[in-house]
């Protein structure tokens, strides 16, 4: 599933005329949901969750914490990407909802499968955590032991991934990226407009110069 | 911003009905209205006005804010004309008032003379449809200027000596230069080619009633909130309006052109928005919905006395398909580069525009260009180096160091018209109107790959010789999704081997005309909007010529 979205990202950007449809063209089915309700997304955070449990929202709020870690720097956490993804379950992601529901419990399943004695993914430690998720990820070589598939569990942290990104790097404008917190960490200015120069190798061009020796045509 | 339009009724047989109000459609309601002619645009998606435009990037790029929905108009695709389409998303258009060139990356390069005469130049390639134009260079040339002037374009006359003979400087100076603009520049100059400041259809100077570029960085994909994108929204269409002849009529989907027993278009039948049928009275059709949508509808008003399909009669409507060949290769650098700043392109060169052949072994040519056009949850799901982690802490180190410090080269270069590359419509698959789906059929001949990789190379050495820390190309490979539709109704003299004449009139259907990125007979090196604005407005001067003759009944 996995490998097969790769794949495809790989097909579908060869030959495009421009590289925003290969990214339009790409991007999860999961994010192209129904038409969503942007005053929903501006809406302030919710004194509760719209879609999970509080349980889930734990379960959530933990998984993102892996995909995106607090470091020196802010992660999942502090940009709010657990809320955007409430939000976003209860109405432009809706068609999601599926996968989360069915996805979450196979998860925990595999938790249980490597570490017996647990049942939630919250109460690992953080390696335990990144082992049950390598364990999901198509990405990376087989675990050690075989584990029984989990194409649900597989394709829920796809979605939650994805969705992590894109709670994490949204402008703050539309409802995740809580102040701007992922954009501090790739180094992205909060502004509306931006004026030359914009970066190191601009900054001290002397203007544009016809090439020396260079009034020759072809 | 939409002002007081006449409301013409559908039995009103106005002068021209416009399909599509995109690069050629907006563009040709500002010629015919201001010509004095009575105009009804009639397009497919809303009306959208630069305070609907944000920068969420979830609903512009997920969910199709702008753009056609794979979901309400899918689409099939196969490589050759002997397998069973699957469905599959295959083209990419703009799906509002002004069309795709409300979210263009505004790369505004002219046509060079060799693309018209290129046939007679280079000889037949077998298994291609390869030929010449009808029309040269120098009759496009005034029609160039014009968009320049009156559309819009920032650039420098002169800064490349690659570029055709132009009878006046562009209107405005080019846009500021970006970091991957220096990078470029300098390397290519080490090379001993010749990079050019590029050409945009973005305002570098405010005119009236339009903002200057603010480098806000949601450019794109996205459409202009402060209208310095020189879309069709922000400039013809505004001064169609003004005339009072004109009414953009959207969210109604053109199914079918009608013909009377004379064989004449009497009109265009569309579902508006709460999918009733009506059918728009007009004494001459224009059809500009781009080079996917022309064909298919063509192909979608059959009757009996157009059994194939309106204007049909060559066989070639839907046919020859070109999408440009190319692709994108990646630089990292040391230093931050902000590319995120600002619109995508800020250095071009075209020395590789006519490669010779005999010494390359392949057919084409083509430009790169100098650009970032990523926006921040684009970037993170598929932008990073090969090999990075999708997730944890080193994926985090990496989205935080190679986001300011990336830059792309994208080569963009010819396709040839081969026959069966294709779009028609799918036997079984249908859209949520209930009408055949679009289905594509698509195999790149061999030299637009063979270009592409050599162009790969190219853009490999260039970051080489600007000591980029790391490099990768996207790999080679053959499409299987259209963004550029070009070539589908092509233009010519001879009525069995094209579509439209050189006034962009049917051979087939006398009141009936077509101008979009169908109307092209060789595919250009890459850009070719700029051409089909240009053509555009040859086609409202050839209209309005035979109009005023007689000839059409408007």
């Amino acid at each position: 599933m996995i490998n097969e979205l790769s794949r495809r990202t790989f097909l579908l950007r060869a030959g495009t005329g421009i590289s925003a449809a290969w990214i339009s063209a790409n991007w999860p089915a999961l994010l192209s949901a129904s038409k969503h309700a942007h005053d929903a997304a501006m809406a302030a955070k919710p004194p509760k969750f719209e879609f999970f449990t509080p349980e889930q929202a734990a379960e959530i709020d933990a998984i993102t914490a892996r995909i995106i870690p607090t470091d020196e720097l802010p992660g999942a956490r502090e940009a709010g990407v657990l809320y955007f993804i409430d939000r976003g379950l209860a109405t432009f992601s809706a068609d999601d909802q599926k996968t989360y529901r069915e996805g979450l419990p196979e998860l925990q399943a595999r938790v249980t499968e490597m570490f017996p004695n647990e049942v939630r993914f919250s109460s690992l430690t953080p390696q335990q955590q990144d082992e049950v998720l390598h364990s999901l990820d198509e990405n990376v070589p087989s675990p050690r032991r075989p584990f029984r598939a989990r194409p649900g569990a597989q394709n829920f942290f796809e979605t939650l991934r994805q969705h992590t990104i894109a709670g994490f790097l949204i402008d703050p404008d539309y409802g995740g990226n809580d102040s701007g917190a992922g954009w501090k960490v790739i180094g992205r200015e909060r502004e509306h407009m931006f004026q030359a120069p914009f970066g190191f190798y601009d900054k001290d061009y002397p203007g544009w110069q016809p090439a020396p020796k260079e009034a020759d045509k072809k | 911003m939409m002002v007081d339009q006449p409301k013409y009724k559908t039995s009103d047989e106005v002068d021209f009905v416009i399909i599509g109000s995109g690069a050629a459609g907006g563009i040709l309601a500002k010629e015919l209205s201001t010509n004095g002619f009575r105009v009804v645009v009639l397009e497919q998606g809303p009306y959208l006005t630069e305070a609907d435009f944000t920068h969420n990037e979830v609903e512009i790029l997920a969910q199709d804010e702008l753009t056609n929905h794979p979901k309400l108009q899918p689409n099939t695709f196969r490589k050759t004309p002997s397998e069973k389409a699957k469905p599959q998303r295959a083209v990419l258009y703009g799906r509002c008032v002004g069309g795709t060139s409300v979210h263009f990356t505004a790369n505004f390069w002219r046509f060079h003379e060799i693309d018209f005469i290129e046939r007679s130049k280079i000889g037949p390639i077998p298994g291609t449809t390869f030929a010449d134009w009808p029309i040269t260079y120098a009759d496009l040339e005034p029609y160039y200027t014009k968009v320049e002037w009156e559309i819009g374009v920032s650039g420098l006359a002169g800064a490349s000596p690659f570029d055709p003979p132009r009878s006046k400087p562009y209107p405005m100076p080019p846009l500021p230069v970006k970091s991957s603009g220096v990078i470029f520049e300098r390397a290519a100059r080490k090379l001993g080619w010749h990079p050019f400041p590029a050409p945009m259809a973005i305002l570098s100077q405010p005119q009236p009633g339009r903002s200057a570029c603010i480098n806000c960085g949601f450019c794109l994909a996205f459409g202009c909130e402060v209208g310095a994108k020189s879309s069709s929204l922000a400039t013809a269409i505004r001064v169609a309006e003004k005339t009072g002849r004109c009414e953009i009529r959207p969210n109604s989907y053109v199914h079918r052109i009608e013909t009377d027993t004379n064989g004449r278009a009497i009109g265009a039948v569309y579902f508006d928005e709460k999918r009733n049928t009506h059918l728009q009275k007009a004494k001459a059709v224009v059809v500009c919905a781009n080079g996917a949508e022309t064909p298919r509808l063509l192909l979608l008003s059959a009757n009996k006395q157009f059994p194939n399909g309106l204007a049909n009669s060559s066989g070639f409507v839907g046919k020859n398909l070109m999408l440009n060949s190319g692709g994108v290769t990646v630089g990292v650098f040391e230093h931050p580069l902000n590319d995120y700043k600002g619109f995508a392109v800020s250095r071009v060169l075209h020395d590789f525009y006519e490669l010779d052949p005999q010494k390359v072994g392949f057919y084409g040519g083509g430009g790169l260009d100098a650009r970032f056009d990523l926006t921040p949850i684009s970037f993170a799901l598929n932008a990073l180096p090969p090999g990075t982690p999708r997730w944890g802490k080193d994926f985090k180190s990496a989205l935080a160091h190679y986001f300011n410090r990336t830059m792309e080269i994208f080569c963009h270069g010819t396709s040839l018209p081969v026959e069966n590359n294709s779009f028609s419509l799918d036997p079984d698959l249908k859209d949520a109107w209930g009408l055949p789906a679009l289905r594509m059929t698509y195999k790149d001949h061999p030299d637009d790959l063979k270009l592409w990789r050599w162009q790969n190379e190219r853009a490999r050495e260039l970051l080489d010789a600007a000591s980029a820390q790391k490099q990768w190309s996207q790999p080679v490979g053959e499409s299987q999704f259209a963004v550029h539709l070009l070539g589908t109704c092509r233009m010519g003299n001879d009525p069995r081997t094209s579509v439209i004449n050189a006034d962009h009139r049917t051979h087939d259907v006398k009141n009936l005309f077509l101008c979009d990125g169908s109307s092209l007979v060789t595919s250009g090196r890459g850009q070719p909007t700029m051409t089909i604005e240009a053509l555009a407005f040859r086609a409202g001067d050839r209209v309005t010529a035979l109009a005023k003759r007689g000839e059409i009944g408007a």
